[in-house]
């Protein structure tokens, strides 16, 4: 039962995260009908900045400010560095392949997403770095419950994954600009006519969802502890399963779809097989794509002529 | 959007009148004249010709790598160029020829390292090929339920899960992360095929033959329906083209011609490793095709010809250098005309590289300590123009994101700012190229090789070879 309940809690820190990735997918997928594949490498580049923040501050073993303020520059830092980087990739290599052919700006984002990826090698060098977050944030702190273990990053996984979500579904349905995204989504042609600044738009939508990918690398740089230069891609993946599973597009179902997918990972590492997680996750896709192509909350695409 | 009212004829007057004059409008002539087995034929000479130059074992193995690559190129472009369909699962197709031959000449079927099928290449060769036609076509079934974008991310998983497969499944048999080495040599009728020269023209007999049936099947009646496809599909269902039979097979025929070059692959390697198969090579392979011309057979020859010779020499600390600066220089001369403002933006360069270093020796002696990662001729060259100090990784790291600005900046800019905003940025990707890229050869070629996809798509999406296309944007 213990051993149950640990595998839950697992799976929920693992889908938040791949939750908040997902949703930076499914809101350009929204605006832009583009799959961004560079996303997960935005993501890695978020969980280095992380890793400098706390060498910044005198390393892990010996900081020199108080953990939640490290905690706060982290996250600051991380989604400024990472909303600017999404833009800057949005400005200079995505807009002015807006009305190329639909495979031409699939094949600059493969293209971004193998720079980012040697670009950090070339800088930082190719070996996995670690947070070390237990020397800062020690093992005995979070909740103990005889084998079960609940960590408090985990914890904060979770809080600050669900204050993100919410604060996202008010931003996109109470404030303007999300009303401009909403409109961009359904109709980019029509929203311009009705003055909508569609270049800000789709910038500002490229800002935050890289800015929720930054702050998922450093918290998965917290939680597993390991990073390196490759971590974007197979992240990158499972978030886009997880944003295909709830249905592209749809915000709420790349929230669901993200959990759905860390509890299938966490509950095939305990109780089938460690090798083909990745596999199963896998499967997963096929059978959504086989089953119900548009996902759980998406509708089925209508074809314009 | 063209403008309402104006005759079409009138509207491409000057296009006609540009077509070409002197020397390019010979070769345009010529090019409309030359029937293509003619040019397969010249290809083949000229193949046969530089095969006889190539003395050094080094030169040989490379030449068959470019032609493994234009033949990986070839494939890819049925299904990406061809029917439109964005398959980033090619290099699974790739992977399964390789291990395909690998197991058949290998001892992995027989028990305790011995035994095995060993079977002839005549034999295994097809067997493989069929089989990955077969797996194609479970992968185009796949396909048939998704629009392209949806279509890219699971073959992209595919090749994943080609990874898994290879690195955790029975490793007795596929020999898990250590790989199949050992391998016979291919061997058929009593012949074998085992010096890089062999294999050189081994892969320049299936390059020509493909490329040859590959003309066939694309002025075939399946070839322009694979182009309907591609430019819309709604309409070419409409037109009773079968669009699902259509898919399946582009799908099925990429792959068994990328699990023909997986055969020849593994057959000059002698082994095969998960890590010939990542999502590296398949960015090598996309940047071929890119490169020349996604759509155009001639474009995926000359792709691979071309990214494989530029990555080999790269990686030589010696060549780099004039392939770098070579590079600057021909796009320097091709793209500022005329030639007065081009002199003054290479007078301005090496005044500015001057002055600069000047500059900065005068404040402090140890920030130009250093020498210029090149050796040789270029190396002595630039030896007292560019700035390298004693430590150049942290300074080439700054250096480089400096340059990635720099370069944004410059195709930000127009006019007269671009043309200044040029000088310091040539300054500073020499100095970035001595201080730190050059000395990561590796790095570099694969940033290099990423950077080709996004530069292509930006300024030529047609390539070096392709033809120009329109979509039709809803």
């Amino acid at each position: 039962m213990q051993e149950f309940i640990q595998t839950i809690v697992n799976g929920l820190t693992t889908g938040c995260l791949y939750a908040l990735i997902a949703l930076g997918y499914t809101m350009v997928y929204g605006v832009l009908k583009l799959l961004n594949f560079a996303h997960g490498d935005v993501y890695m580049v978020g969980a280095y900045i992380g890793y400098f923040v706390i060498r910044w501050f005198g390393g892990p073993a010996a900081l020199t400010i108080p953990v939640p303020l490290l905690l706060l520059i982290m996250f600051a830092l991380a989604s400024a560095g990472c909303g600017l980087l999404g833009m800057a990739m949005e400005r200079f290599a995505y807009r002015p392949l807006r009305d190329a052919p639909r495979i031409a700006p699939l094949i600059t984002a493969l293209g971004i997403s193998f720079v980012l990826e040697n670009t950090i090698l070339l800088l930082f060098g190719g070996f996995t770095r670690s947070y070390q977050t237990p020397s800062f944030i020690p093992f005995s702190t979070g909740i103990h419950w005889g084998a079960l273990r609940i960590d408090v990053v985990q914890i904060m996984i979770l809080a600050v994954s669900v204050v993100m979500m919410l604060g996202l579904r008010a931003l996109v349905n109470r404030t303007t600009l999300g009303k401009s995204m909403r409109a961009v989504a359904s109709d980019r042609e029509a929203a311009e006519m009705l003055g909508i600044n569609v270049n800000r738009t789709i910038s500002l939508t490229f800002l935050i969802g890289s800015a929720m990918a930054g702050v998922a690398g450093v918290m998965s740089g917290l939680a597993f502890n390991q990073i390196s230069n490759t971590i974007g891609f197979l992240a990158g993946l499972k978030a886009f399963t997880a944003a295909v599973v709830g249905g592209i597009g749809s915000i709420p179902g790349a929230m669901i779809g993200g959990i759905f997918i860390g509890l299938c990972e966490s509950f095939s590492l305990s109780y089938i097989s460690t090798e083909y997680s990745d596999l199963i996750v896998f499967g997963i896709l096929i059978a959504t794509m086989l089953i119900r192509p548009q996902g759980i909350f998406g509708q089925p695409p209508l074809q314009k002529v | 959007m063209s403008p309402i009212g104006v005759d079409e004829w009138v509207a491409r007057s000057g296009e006609r009148r540009d077509d070409g004059s002197g020397w390019r409008k010979l070769l345009a002539r010529a090019d409309a004249r030359v029937g293509w087995w003619q040019r397969l034929a010249l290809v083949t000479l000229v193949g046969l010709v530089a095969g006889q130059l190539l003395s050094n074992v080094n030169v040989q193995t490379v030449a068959f790598n470019s032609l493994l690559y234009a033949l990986l190129a070839l494939g890819l472009n049925i299904a990406v160029g061809w029917a439109g369909l964005l398959d980033l699962g090619y290099i699974a197709f790739f992977g399964f020829g390789a291990y395909g031959y690998a197991v058949f000449s290998s001892t992995a079927l027989g028990s305790d390292g011995s035994g095995g099928a060993h079977l002839a290449a005549i034999e295994s060769i097809p067997i493989v090929v069929v089989a990955a036609g077969v797996f194609g076509v479970i992968i185009g079934l796949i396909a048939l339920r998704l629009s392209g974008d949806y279509l890219a991310i699971v073959t992209l998983f595919v090749g994943q899960a080609f990874m898994e497969v290879v690195n955790n499944v029975d490793p007795g048999t596929l020999g898990g992360v250590n790989g199949l080495f050992g391998l016979d040599p291919l061997h058929s009728f009593g012949g074998r095929v085992e010096s890089p020269l062999g294999f050189y023209y081994l892969a320049l007999i299936l390059v020509v033959v493909l490329a040859g049936i590959l003309h066939l099947l694309d002025t075939s009646r399946t070839g322009r329906a694979w182009r309907a496809l591609r430019d819309d599909e709604l309409a070419a269902s409409a037109m009773t083209v079968p669009v699902n039979k259509l898919k399946v097979m582009a799908f099925s025929f990429g792959a068994m011609v990328g699990a023909l070059g997986g055969t020849v692959f593994a057959a000059e390697q002698t082994s095969v490793f998960p890590t010939n198969f990542t999502e590296n090579i398949l960015i090598l392979i996309y940047a071929c095709l890119v490169l020349g011309g996604v759509g155009s057979i001639a474009g995926a020859i000359l792709g691979g010809l071309v990214v494989t010779i530029g990555e080999q020499m790269l990686s030589s600390p010696h060549d780099a250098g004039y392939l770098f600066y070579g590079l600057i220089l021909i796009a320097l001369v091709t793209r500022i005309r005329p030639w007065r403002k081009l002199a003054v933006v290479l007078g301005g360069v090496v005044g500015f590289g001057f002055a600069a270093h000047a500059i900065v020796g005068a404040i402090s002696s140890a920030a130009v300590a250093g020498s210029p990662g090149s050796g040789g001729f270029i190396g002595s060259a630039v030896g007292d123009y560019v700035i390298v100090p004693g430590n150049p990784a942290t300074y080439g790291n700054i250096l480089y994101v400096v340059l990635i600005c720099a370069l944004i900046v410059v195709v930000r800019l127009h006019g007269t700012r671009r043309l200044l905003a040029v000088i310091p940025t040539v300054y500073i990707a020499a100095c970035c190229w001595e201080s730190r890229l050059i000395v990561n050869p590796a790095i570099t070629t694969q940033i290099m090789i990423g950077a080709i996809l996004i530069v292509t798509m930006a300024a030529r999406p047609e390539g070096l070879l392709g033809k120009r296309r329109v979509e039709t944007v809803l």
